[in-house]
């Protein structure tokens, strides 16, 4: 696990990514408005997509995009229900 | 060949993630957090994914990557934008520093 956090480049990537995490969850729990946490929350979503791509070019198997376009799609859906519901409309209006 | 393209294309998107976020983190009030945050890491997490379609090539995981890449690119501006307007009509006052709100005029024109 050593070798492939400090020795390669997927390792190097993910390190990365899951530091981009942290910072969201730092704006998650900090963020002083309803609609900054829903932000961070998106943010968040896209990112782990990007992680799920990941995984898929370190391990090799084809099931984990299909992890990443569900992840996008529920993002992208709870996104715009959160939105709608900071709005306060209706889903229909 | 394939494998160092695809590899410079996932820094270059991993690069993006991490300033996206940094800024998510460092800018003032929602409105700069949401423009910085949201473009970045959709160009971000786009280029990962265009990245592992150059190295898998035609492949399950490559067509698949390309389909996440493309609804990510849709669908990310138009998540944006619905925040956008949500916040505003939320009711989250501008940064001081902001110079102007176009926005205040179309969508409550009787103030």
């Amino acid at each position: 696990m050593t070798s492939l956090v400090v020795s390669s480049w997927p390792g190097a990537v993910m390190l990365v990514l899951l530091f981009s995490g942290f910072l969201c969850l730092y704006r998650i729990g900090k963020g002083p408005t309803a609609p900054d946490r829903t932000v961070a929350i998106d943010i968040l979503g896209t990112l782990m997509v990007g992680f799920c791509a990941v995984l898929t070019w370190v391990t090799g198997r084809a099931f984990y995009m299909n992890i990443g376009i569900t992840w996008a799609l529920l993002s992208f859906i709870g996104t715009i229900a959160l939105a709608k519901y900071l709005e306060g409309r209706d889903f229909d209006d | 060949m394939t494998d160092t393209l695809g590899l410079i294309f996932i820094l270059i998107g991993v690069l993006f993630d991490l300033f996206g976020c940094i800024g998510l983190v460092r800018l003032p009030d929602i409105y700069n957090r949401l423009q910085a945050a949201t473009k970045c890491v959709t160009l971000g997490t786009c280029m990962i994914l265009f990245g592992l379609f150059v190295i898998t090539g035609i492949s399950s995981a490559g067509i698949l990557s390309l389909l996440c890449a493309l609804f990510v690119l849709f669908t990310s501006p138009v998540g944006a934008h619905a925040l956008a307007r949500a916040a505003h009509r939320y009711g989250i006052k501008l940064w001081d520093g902001s110079v102007t709100d176009k926005y205040a005029d179309i969508d409550r024109p009787e103030h």
